[in-house]
């Protein structure tokens, strides 16, 4: 690296560092609001609203700059050189990643917008302001990454700020216990995915995307017996990050954060970190099923096998639950969990390019949901129990079109919403790939989807209010209302920007892509693309509104716990997974606790450490006997000592 | 008979002995260190002895060594004898022993 001969204009060679700018200035944020600006609000507020919103341009700029190209790196700095393995930090700066960024520095700007309404009468609102760019820089980390090592440095800094986040309330010991329990569990997923990450390097010698996929695509065997498990295992770390069916117990839960924080970490871009890092590795799990001896009983599933199937029931199980919760925000939580099995799926159907497309979307119309949500709880005074609303259409308007716009492009309404292109893409991948099961288990999801989303609806917006709390409800403020707009429209629009055929170039460019050109083509595209995905979706939408509408319309309470108690029973207490997890692994783990602490008690602390310690105190002790303390005792050992000396050298 | 190497080495290792001797079973501090300069000498005369003989001046020279760090070192190892007598109103090893376990 070598800056002293750069001019000081940016020339075009040198544009891609501007990465490093984006990167860095959330941290910049963090670090200057920690360590002085946090006395003054105005300052706070417009530190961090303006690193973000500058990120944002910057990264329309890099996206129109490199993300139609090949892709380029900026300067990397050198992190660990050892033989063997060379670790540097790098950025790069391609249509994946840019288009990433877009994302995660867009939605981020409008909540930290919203973030300065909402969290206005907070006492630690500096504090909040810092782990929030402290969370964007980390996140930025892993979409720039140019290598998996990095990549999971980020990865555990984003997990330690939704910690952060996730406990912000920390006195309140729901949220306490909420963060604890994000923080372990990930854990769980982290640990396959390093254990990922040495698979991969030791098979060839290096971390680093560009070469990996170079060595790859020159010899499809270099990772020989291990390719499905190094895919399977670094897939645990998307499983914990994205939350997939069984880690997935602490997205819900991770609700007790502040909703801003709900929408811009546990809906729009961390948990979708889990899905993009897949995409960027995908050369790494599109490979045929190979599996180590002792693992040859998996020999029928290839790694991609695995994925899809995880995603297919996490988005089932998800759907599922989300019918049966009563709290908005976990409402949306189950959703989240739902789609981001959906994106999962697709990744396993070998269609990245409909993942990442259902990412763009899902992040913008999920962000919106969560915030439309954010701002009812504020206006019913704190109140997130959906059964305690109702009416709030009139009350508060733009709160509830906005939401509206999300409910229809969570559902994927033909035509007029994003969410309809994205996940007709991702059926279309499932179908191309032969997998029918979760073709059907897609398409099933989708009508829960509109059967959950259009219940909560009814029941929160429409009807009569049933609290004192909803009717006395009032519309929000102009800084959480903007953000809710402003997100509106890409909800209804994303869609119909050519984002899957581009990404689908990029993923595989040999096929051929087909952009439509007439407006016509554009806005029916999925109906000529796959026509039997979207008229199922279309089929399956009309069934879950019209079976919301007979269930919920004007109802005072919900009718299902009456008519099918026992699986009602079942889906509002989350299909048992914590009462599972609580009966045998809190157990199996305290049980592994205790036998550490006597290991660690009597063997290593009694045995080893106080044996040793002991064994050379009993030696000094038998030595000082040899100390009499009399001067020609001494005299005599030395002279004795030359003799022998003597003696041994005459021999 | 002229004395010849043999009996100067014979008269040496008896004045070593003999040092060595009161080293280990006097208990006076001041015979113990005069019984050391005694096993000094003895050196110094085999040195000597060696240097005749051999005609090399070398062992000489070495003397010359000796007898400067013996006197040395008997300055200092007076003083400290006078030096701990002060304190200890004793010059006997017996006394001497605080040194033990």
């Amino acid at each position: 690296m070598d800056h002293s001969a750069a001019p000081l204009a940016v020339t075009s060679s040198h544009a891609q560092d501007l990465a490093w700018v984006v990167l860095l200035f959330p941290l910049v944020s963090a670090l200057s609001i920690t360590f002085g600006l946090r006395r003054s609000r105005t300052l706070t507020n417009t530190m961090a609203l303006s690193a973000v919103v500058t990120g944002f341009f910057l990264s329309v700029a890099l996206f129109l700059g490199f993300g139609f190209g090949p892709g380029v790196n900026a300067d990397a700095l050198p992190w660990l050189s050892i033989p063997g393995l060379n670790i540097h930090l790098g950025l790069k700066v391609d249509s994946l990643s840019t288009l990433m960024l877009m994302v995660v520095t867009g939605i981020s700007s409008l909540v930290h917008l919203y973030s300065t309404q909402y969290m206005d009468e907070d006492q630690d609102y500096p504090r909040y302001f810092a782990a929030l760019g402290l969370f964007t820089f980390a996140m930025l980390g892993i979409v720039l990454s140019d290598n998996l090592v990095q990549t999971f440095i980020f990865w555990e800094l984003v997990g330690v700020t939704s910690y952060l986040l996730v406990g912000f309330w920390y006195e309140k010991p729901a949220a306490a216990d909420a963060a604890k329990k994000a923080f372990l569990t990930n854990r769980i997923g982290d640990f396959g995915f390093i254990l990922g990450i040495v698979i991969v390097w030791a098979a060839t010698g290096t971390v680093q995307f560009d070469e990996l996929a170079q060595k790859l695509h020159a010899d499809p065997k270099v990772l020989g017996n291990m390719a499905s498990l190094a895919g399977v295992l670094i897939f645990l770390g998307a499983m914990g990050k994205s939350a997939q069916v069984p880690l997935h117990v602490w997205l819900p839960d991770a609700m007790e954060g502040p909703t801003p924080v709900s929408a811009l970490i546990h809906a729009a871009t961390m948990v979708a970190a889990g899905v993009y890092m897949l995409c960027r590795v995908f050369f790494l799990l599109d490979l045929p099923a190979a599996w180590p001896d002792a693992l040859s009983f998996l020999s029928p599933f290839s790694a991609l096998g695995i994925i899809a199937w995880v995603g297919g029931i996490t988005s089932l199980l998800a759907g599922l639950i989300a019918i049966q919760q009563d709290d908005i925000k976990r409402i949306l939580a189950y959703s989240t969990l739902s789609q981001l099995g959906y994106m999962i799926m697709a990744v396993g159907c070998a269609g990245p390019d409909a993942a990442m497309f259902h990412l763009t979307t899902h992040a913008c119309f999920k962000a919106l949901l969560f915030l439309g949500a954010g701002s009812v709880i504020v206006g019913c005074h704190h109140e997130q129990n959906i059964w305690k609303m109702g009416g709030l259409w009139k009350r508060m308007p733009t709160t509830a079109i906005c939401f509206a716009i999300g409910t229809a492009a969570l559902c994927g309404v033909p035509v007029v919403t994003a969410g309809f292109y994205s996940k007709d893409a991702i059926f279309a991948a499932a179908l191309a790939d032969g997998r029918h099961m979760l073709f059907g288990i897609g398409i099933l999801v989708a009508g829960l989807t509109t059967l959950y989303m259009a219940r909560l609806f009814l029941v929160a917006f429409l009807g009569t209010p049933r609290s004192e709390q909803a009717e006395h409800a009032h519309e929000s403020p102009w800084r959480m209302t903007l953000p809710l707009t402003i997100l509106a429209f890409p909800s209804v629009a994303l869609g119909w920007l050519p984002i899957g055929g581009f990404l689908k170039h990029r993923f595989f460019p040999e096929v051929a892509v087909h952009y439509p050109d007439s407006l016509t083509e554009i806005l029916f595209e999925p109906f000529n693309h796959s026509p039997l995905g979207a008229v199922l979706g279309l089929g399956m939408i009309i069934f879950g509104a019209f079976a919301a509408v007979m269930l919920y319309w004007s109802a005072a309470q919900d009718p299902l716990p009456d008519r099918v108690p026992g699986i009602s029973r079942a889906l509002s207490r989350r299909l048992y997974f914590d009462q599972v997890y609580e009966a045998v692994f809190i157990p199996l783990h305290d049980a592994v606790a205790a036998l550490a602490d006597w290991f660690d008690r009597w063997i290593v602390q009694g045995f080893i450490v106080r044996g040793a310690s002991g064994g050379v105190e009993l030696f000094g002790r038998g030595l000082r006997l040899v100390q009499t303390g009399n001067l020609q005792t001494y005299a005599f050992f030395f002279v004795a000592g030359v003799a022998l000396v003597v003696l041994l050298a005459l021999n | 008979m002229t004395p010849g190497l043999n009996h100067y080495l014979v008269v040496s290792a008896l004045l070593f002995c003999l040092g060595l001797f009161g080293v280990l079973a006097r208990r006076n501090l001041i015979v113990i260190y005069m019984c050391l300069e005694l096993m000094l000498n003895a050196a110094n005369l085999a040195l000597v002895a060696f240097s005749r003989f051999n005609a090399n001046l070398n062992g000489q020279v070495m003397v010359f060594f000796i007898i400067t760090v013996a006197a040395a070192e008997v300055a200092v190892g007076l003083a400290l004898i006078v030096a701990l007598y002060r304190k200890r109103q004793t010059a006997h090893v017996e006394d001497l022993t605080s040194l033990r376990f």
